[in-house]
């Protein structure tokens, strides 16, 4: 594995804005000085005059995406997830969730990862937060493939998408000629009959990981990849339950009101199931290399193959 | 439209505002009565729109910032032909069209939905730049609060608008001088608003917001205004045109009982009477 590919998924994104730019006039992008960051700074070289720097102030930022989607544009507005979701929660909500706007929200630095910059900015509530919102497509794209398709689905979509990405390099995983990509629908990318892990993001790599360690040890996993947390794909979550009888899910984000409460808010009710959530145990980050909190926080394989061991064993 | 001709159809809408406060027993009346000349100005005179077709590509737009006063916008936009004028007695009913704050997939003519206080503007500014970007002339009109702009989100929405000299924008500010609180000076002073504007790259006209003659000057003075956007700041009566709202902060949210009802509209009634009769 010393040779697999990397790439941060904002890179995918500011790469896969500046390749959509031709092919879809009306798409705009909004920036509130993280340009660089963000890494739309691509789009803004190829298309100047369709990129928009709202200064620091991402509620303006929001609300100006707003007017410009009721005049026909498909604005993506670019910030952190930290300020995407959390400080604009309720733009989102009211001026264009409730109005069902076709404006994109592409959210980058999302969850631990962000690393050095600490609790202040790594953002582990946004899929929470934007998943309460009616008509509101929640997507987690897990490489560099995947970030780039959920961009041009994004936009072929009409209406609200939450598109979430991450700041540091992660492998690419999803690089298959039978590769396709489909808002709603999660891809099954181990069988397997002891156990489900059900990941999204970066942490599907380390699921991958975790299944791999757990395959030596006789367990066989089956690891589903959920890139979009909302509309959940609740056949496959359902069908592979129903298999394995036992689910743990896995992601960079707060326990809390992610994908694994998606996943026990379906499961729950039309397939009872133990399942056993992984991520940011109702605790905020810290400052660190972005690999060192994701094993402190164990969402690395090692992380959780040890936790999918007791789950198999108990 | 001449003075006396919008003078009537003001009191028209006045008459819808509270016919329809009441049927809800609730909204905001105060509010809605100090601006109803501005809400009469813009649909009768100055807004290039068609009712008939609601959604016209090219169509002036406006954005009801202090949506809260929703009662006025509907009265206004009944009066000008968008839906019955008899649909106003459903503001607020459960399954009406008529939500309590703007809904622009409810309402035929509805260009935005508001009520959040702060937000409007900002959409107001972001179809401004569309139609600059598109190399577009339709312009782009929003009405505030003057409470409303002790919202952070105003000033940011202020700075873009003026940096980007958008003078196809008119942010008009309704200063009734009254917050559910109390006066705007005692709860947290927005004054002096005209300075504020200024300092923020705005063109800014002073007016009386009840009288059509100012109205009338200022929306072409912004009309002939290039390289930035205008604020006209309109001084008026909060619950104006019924005696026992007016000044009164005491109805920004309430509605009239059955009572108050009939003095209200027998208040208007009078008007009608003084301006010749309703057209």
């Amino acid at each position: 594995m010393a040779d697999v590919k990397k790439i941060a998924t904002r890179e995918s994104y500011g790469n896969a804005l500046a390749e959509c730019g031709a092919d879809f006039p009306n798409l705009v992008v909004l920036d509130a000085d993280l340009a660089g960051a963000t890494k739309t700074g691509v789009f803004q070289k190829a298309f100047p005059d369709r990129h928009i720097d709202c200064g620091i102030a991402e509620c303006n930022m929001t609300g100006i995406a707003a007017g410009l989607a009721t005049c026909g544009k498909i604005p993506f507005i670019s910030s952190f997830a930290m300020f995407a979701a959390g400080r604009n929660f309720e733009q989102v909500r009211n001026s264009i969730g409730y109005p069902h706007l076709n404006v994109k929200i592409g959210a980058t630095h999302a969850g631990i990862t962000v690393g050095e910059d600490g609790a202040t900015h790594q953002c582990n509530e946004d899929v929470a937060l934007m998943r309460t919102i009616p008509g509101m497509t929640v997507i987690v794209p897990s490489d560099d493939i995947e970030a780039k398709a959920a961009v041009r689905a994004a936009i072929e979509k009409e209406g609200p998408v939450y598109l979430r990405f991450g700041r540091a390099a992660v492998p690419v995983i999803n690089d298959r000629p039978d590769y396709q990509f489909e808002i709603g629908k999660g891809v099954l990318l181990k069988e397997g009959s002891d156990v489900t892990i059900v990941a999204s993001g970066i942490t599907v790599a380390s699921a991958l990981d975790a299944a791999g360690m757990l395959a030596e040890d006789g367990i066989s996993a089956e690891v589903i990849n959920i890139h979009t947390i909302k509309p959940l794909d609740e056949g496959l979550i359902i069908a592979s339950a129903r298999k394995t009888g036992k689910v743990v899910t896995v992601e960079e984000h707060s326990v809390i009101g992610g994908l694994g409460s998606a996943v026990c808010d379906c499961l729950s009710e039309k397939c009872p199931t133990p399942v056993l959530k992984l991520g940011m145990q109702d605790v905020f980050g810290e400052s660190g290399p972005a690999a060192a909190l994701v094993e402190k926080y164990g969402l690395d394989g090692k992380g959780i193959y040890a936790k999918v061991k007791e789950v198999v064993k108990a | 439209m001449n003075k006396l001709e919008l003078q009537k159809k003001a009191n028209e809408v006045r008459k819808g505002i509270i016919t329809a406060v009441h049927s809800a027993k609730a909204g905001h009346p105060g509010g809605s009565l100090s601006a109803a000349d501005i809400f009469t100005y813009l649909y009768f005179e100055e807004m290039n729109i068609d009712p008939k077709d609601p959604k016209k590509a090219d169509r002036d737009r406006f954005v009801l910032s202090k949506g809260h006063t929703a009662p006025g916008l509907y009265s206004a936009l009944a009066n000008r032909g968008y839906f019955p004028v008899e649909d106003l007695k459903t503001l607020r009913h459960l399954g009406s069209y008529l939500q309590g704050h703007p809904c622009m997939q409810e309402t035929p003519g509805v260009d935005m939905s508001s009520g959040s206080l702060g937000q409007g503007i900002s959409a107001a500014v972001g179809m401004a730049l569309a139609a600059k970007m598109d190399g577009k002339d339709f312009r782009v009109y929003t009405l505030l609060g003057d409470g409303e702009i002790q919202e952070g989100q105003v000033w940011e929405a202020s700075m873009f608008a003026g940096h980007r000299k958008l003078d196809n924008l008119v942010v008009v500010v309704d200063n009734n001088g009254l917050q559910i609180d109390g006066k705007v000076e005692d709860v947290c002073s927005p004054y002096p608003i005209d300075k504020k504007f200024e300092a923020f790259n705005f063109h800014v006209i002073n007016i009386d917001g009840n009288d059509f003659d100012q109205l009338d000057n200022a929306f072409k003075e912004a009309r002939s205004t290039k390289g930035m956007p205008t604020a006209i700041i309109c001084k008026t009566v909060k619950g104006k045109g019924v005696s026992y709202m007016e000044n009164n902060a005491g109805w920004h949210g309430k509605a009239p009982n059955d009572e108050e009802y009939k003095t209200a509209m027998a208040d208007l009634l009078k008007i009608s009477e003084e301006l010749g009769g309703a057209n």
